[in-house]
């Protein structure tokens, strides 16, 4: 009772502690994904903004990766900022969300005619206006000024220019849907039809796809181009010519080049029209409430703020009078930009448009790799973009999950029923009164702050549909999702498949890392082994860099052409290994990335475990002439294992669960085969028009199956000996 | 105590531990090197990782330049990260003990079940419960302050904590604490006095392990902080990573740096880790 008060007055001070700072009236709190010079504009804005008018503006930088997921966390329960930057194809899911308000008087009628028609179009929804257009982002072609002083006329021309060996008529990250989509559109094809159906089907989609892969399949192509790998390419000469967006301008440094709209394909005689990404100034519903915030955005998309961030942030802005400005026309690269955007194809803000990009990857990479024809990687990618557009089912009745739930809280009721009846409960209750003391606020903290969340999410699992109007749908989430969707069951990212692998990835991972733990452990407890604290700290390292970088890095590493396992294999007299084209080596290098990153912890579990074995037993066994390795199976490993156990059971969730390095390695690659259940879950939430009710759902089915799987294994392993029991 | 090993045993085992260095350390190279260029992800298509053009520029734009304000950002980033990351674990440990030590001493009713209810917690894939944790906080009044998240992190922790904590309670003599009872200790004095000494390898490794999953985690404290005052190393650094492209250069020196004071704690807190081998010797 005690501690239940004092956790309350904890909570009171925390409370106290939190809401430290107050608000004044004129705050406008404004959030933005921005960094570099594009930030440094921004800065500069706000700063002449606050000088001029009696307001402050707190800026705040979001991560891009959490940004989305912030923005539908915050804005609905009136923590968001009052406005922000975000890019004009989320206006769907935002609008899904509720998360920003039409314009209203920051974008009157008479400030329309400034703007470009293009970006205004792209703001627009049923002809409601929702932002005010900042900047206008699209992929342009890039040339090496002194390798092609003359413009070729078609992207075939382009690719036919001779080149010295190692080096690359033109580099893009052509397995990326986005910048794929030029091609599509010059062969008369998109991402998303204006109906919003899978556009990427019929006989121009799959030409221009066959002509991409000529390319790879004849070398013109580097091969696995990532962005980085683009950069590093161009800007060291070994590319004429890249297809990239502005981003990349900014790391030439002082290399000659020049950009330039996307040329032709002279198969169809058509231009290559690139996807359009309008960055605008969102109000959210609190902020549009506010006079100073409307005339705020209106002032970030006026003449003079367009002419701040294009000559400081290097912005292709949306403002047309801002062109007018002489310094703007002196920057070949930003009017180059700003050409290329006038014929760009404004991005879908549909919803459905966010199902379209990982089928469409799936397919190029496929062709791309020879392991498809087009037609038939493209059909199945609409399949899946259809299956996972697929609307829920109406509502049924709630009657069966009703009976579930009600039986297993019958069964529960039952089960606890029984154990109060039983002989001597009332002295075991009484007898445990001490121990309640000590776990008491544990339990209440964890029930808190670890249950609580997990049984409403959980409960989300019932539904389909949006947050905003989620759709109850019984038990049909989990029904689906154990029939494959209706699908072959042990086909494409069936629930199985994907099962079966999930597994085989924890047997792998706990296996490594349980044996290289122990090994290193056990060597690194000699008493002899002079360097051991050097060692030790050695070793942990690859749990103390943060592992979104060093996955990244192993990503790199492994890299058919440029990465550095395949230059060990090359030194060594070995063929290359193309490592993402075949399930078994891609699964390997996701194995290997997360051995390394979880090898450290078992170790320094296994250096704790390890001084709870007596000296005097293993001497004890030295003197009955035990020979070392008896000594270790014996003696040292059967008292080493129930100290790890935790340790090892936990892995064996976590590893499980473990979604950042099979997302960052192979992402998934060949095709979706070596994603695991947690990838699948994510990519439910999403990259699939944002179903948290599914992926709920395969979160209580992950934990179903390792709840089995750990009573499973804990009947494999003897009752451990209850020890010290009063 | 220990015999002097053959030459060949010494050669072998350092050997051995020598292979696993390199492979520990191979990689991170890789990220060195980037950190120093700016080039591409251990894509230089060689065998060893030597930058091109090497040169600082990326360490000082992490440490300032990229701080247009010039407050002294960066160095309260990484105070609100150690505050929060020590915190963590200092909270957890405090959360767990206890509760692990009731768990390994004493019978009572629900012992069974709130373990089993533990394990669960650990089962349940995160990417489902931070919408309603969020909400939660936010009822609390939790949200957008450090004490907050340092609550949620050491609440992750405090499961795994528990679980071995508990283990290494068990592996202690229980007449170690009786011993102490007799000579009139309490309870819970001969836990505190006794007990918790013993199981100091323990503590560090649960520790250690609550500090780094504070130390490293970016998507709530993206989520849950708003200020950039407020902010922790791995948000920050994670701002790098843009839409389209990503400045690698200065993620890879970012993470140079967030991971040198883990390494140097580490390298002291190790004497901690394996006291028990030098010290546990003689037994009473």
């Amino acid at each position: 009772m005690i501690r239940a008060l004092l956790l309350a007055a904890f909570a009171v001070l925390l409370v106290s502690l939190g809401a430290g700072c107050g608000e004044g009236p004129t705050k406008i709190v404004f959030w933005h994904a921005y960094r570099g010079d594009e930030e440094a504009a921004l800065i500069k804005l706000t700063k002449d903004y606050e000088a001029e008018h009696k307001v402050t503006v707190e800026l705040l930088s979001v991560p891009f990766d959490a940004y989305a997921a912030k923005l539908e966390a915050a804005v609905p329960h009136a923590h968001g900022p009052d406005a922000f930057i975000d890019a004009h194809e989320r206006l769907g899911s935002h609008l899904q969300n509720k998360l920003v308000a039409p314009i209203g008087d920051a974008l009157p009628e008479k400030d329309v005619a400034s703007f470009e028609p293009v970006s205004m179009k792209a703001i627009t929804i049923a002809n409601v206006r929702y932002a005010v257009p900042l900047s206008e982002k699209c992929i342009a072609l890039y040339l090496n000024e002194d390798l092609v002083p003359k413009t070729p006329r078609t992207i075939e021309e382009l690719a036919a220019l001779p080149v010295p060996k190692g080096s690359y008529p033109i580099v893009y990250e052509a397995g990326t849907p986005f910048y794929h989509a030029p091609f599509l559109s010059a062969f008369g094809a998109g991402m998303l039809t204006a109906d919003g159906q899978f556009g990427m089907v019929g006989p121009g989609a799959e030409d221009s796809l066959r002509l991409v892969a000529g390319w790879q399949k004849n070398g013109l192509l580097p091969e696995e181009p990532s962005g980085a790998l683009v950069k590093e390419l161009f800007s060291t000469g070994k590319a004429n010519a890249a297809i990239s967006g502005p981003w990349l301008a900014g790391d030439l440094g002082s290399m000659k080049f020049r950009v330039e709209p996307l040329p032709l394909v002279g198969k169809t005689g058509q231009r290559m029209r690139p996807l359009l990404t309008v960055e605008g100034a969102f109000l959210t519903p609190g902020g549009s409430k506010r006079e100073d915030v409307r005339a705020f955005v209106r002032y970030l998309g006026g003449k003079q703020a367009s002419i701040v961030r294009a000559t400081v942030g290097k912005q292709v802005v949306a403002n047309k009078q801002a062109w007018e400005e002489p310094a703007l026309q002196k920057d070949n690269v930003l009017l180059a930009f700003h050409a290329a955007a006038k014929d760009a194809e404004p991005m879908p803000t549909s919803t459905a448009m966010r199902a379209t990009w990982v089928p469409a990857q799936e397919a190029i990479r496929k062709v791309l790799r020879g392991d498809a024809e087009p037609k038939a990687a493209l059909e199945e990618a609409r399949a899946r973009f259809l299956d996972a557009l697929k609307p829920p089912p109406p509502p049924p009745s709630p009657t069966p999950l009703f009976l579930v739930c009600g039986l297993v809280l019958a069964g529960l009721a039952f089960l606890m029923v029984k154990r109060v009846r039983e002989p001597g409960f009332r002295a075991e209750l009484r007898r445990g009164r001490g121990a309640y003391a000590y776990v008491l606020h544990a339990a209440a903290i964890v029930l808190l702050l670890v249950v609580l969340p997990l049984v409403v999410g959980a409960l989300t699992s019932f539904f389909a549909g949006t947050r905003d109007q989620p759709q109850y749908v019984g038990l049909s989430n989990y029904t689906s999702i154990l029939t494959a969707r209706g699908g072959d069951l042990l086909g494409h990212g069936s629930f199985y498949l994907t099962l079966l692998v999930t597994v085989l990835w924890t047997i792998c991972n706990i296996a490594l890392h349980v044996g290289i733990g122990v090994l290193l452990g056990v060597l690194l407890s000699r008493q002899w082994l002079k360097l051991r604290a050097i060692y030790r700290v050695l070793l942990i390292i690859p749990w103390a860099v943060p592992n979104y970088v060093t996955s990244l890095a192993w990503k790199g590493m492994f890299h058919r052409q440029f990465g550095a396992i395949n230059a060990i294999l090359k030194a060594l007299g070995a063929e290359p290994v193309s490592f993402f084209s075949h399930w078994s080596t891609a699964f390997a290098a996701n194995v290997a990335t997360n051995v390394w990153l979880g090898f450290p912890f078992m170790m320094v579990v296994t250096l704790g475990a390890l001084t709870s074995i007596p000296k005097e037993v293993l001497e004890a066994a030295e003197v009955d002439g035990a020979t070392r390795w008896q000594r270790f199976r014996h003696v040292t490993l059967p008292l080493l294992l129930p100290n790890m156990l935790p340790a090892v059971v936990l892995g064996t969730v976590w590893t499980f669960n473990m979604f950042n390095v099979v997302f960052l390695v192979s992402g998934g690659e060949p095709d979706g085969t070596t994603d695991i259940l947690v990838s699948e879950a994510y990519r439910w939430a999403f990259t699939r028009n944002s179903q948290y009710g599914y992926a709920a759902a395969y979160a209580v089915i992950i934990m179903g199956l390792l709840f089995v799987m750990t009573r499973m294994l804990g009947r494999l392993t003897p009752k451990d000996v209850e020890k010290g029991e009063h | 105590m220990e015999r002097t090993p053959s030459l060949a045993e010494r050669v072998v085992v350092n050997a051995v531990v020598l292979v696993f260095v390199v492979f520990a350390l191979y990689p991170v190279l890789w990220v060195i090197s980037l950190s120093l260029s700016g080039g591409g992800m251990g894509e230089g298509g060689s065998v060893l990782p030597i930058p091109h053009d090497p040169s600082l520029a990326n360490f000082k734009m992490v440490l300032g330049g990229d701080d247009p304000q010039k407050t002294w950002l960066f160095g309260r980033q990484l105070a609100n990260s150690l505050l929060v990351s020590v915190l963590t674990a200092a909270v957890a440990i405090a959360i767990a003990t206890p509760c692990a030590y009731a768990l390994a001493r004493f019978r009572f009713v629900g012992k069974e079940a709130g373990l089993r209810t533990l394990l669960v917690t650990q089962m349940f894939p995160t990417v489902a419960s931070a919408v309603p944790l969020y909400l939660l906080l936010d009822a609390l009044g939790l949200l957008d302050s450090r004490l907050g998240l340092t609550l949620v992190y050491a609440t992750t922790a405090v499961p795994f904590a528990i679980f071995q904590l508990r283990g290494a309670f068990e592996s202690i003599p229980v007449d170690l604490e009786e011993a102490a009872m007799v000579d009139g200790a309490s309870r819970f004095e001969a836990f505190v006095r006794v007990v918790l000494p013993a199981a100091r390898p323990a503590i560090s490794v649960t520790a250690l392990f609550a500090f780094m999953s504070a130390w490293n985690e970016f998507i709530l404290a993206a989520t849950l902080l708003s200020r950039e005052s407020a902010f922790t190393l791995p948000v920050v650094l994670q701002r790098y990573v843009g839409e389209h492209d990503a400045q690698w250069g200065a993620f890879a020196a970012g993470a140079i740096i967030v991971s040198a004071p883990v390494m140097l704690l580490f390298y002291v807190a190790q004497r901690q880790l394996v006291s028990g081998l030098t010290a546990g010797g003689v037994k009473g």
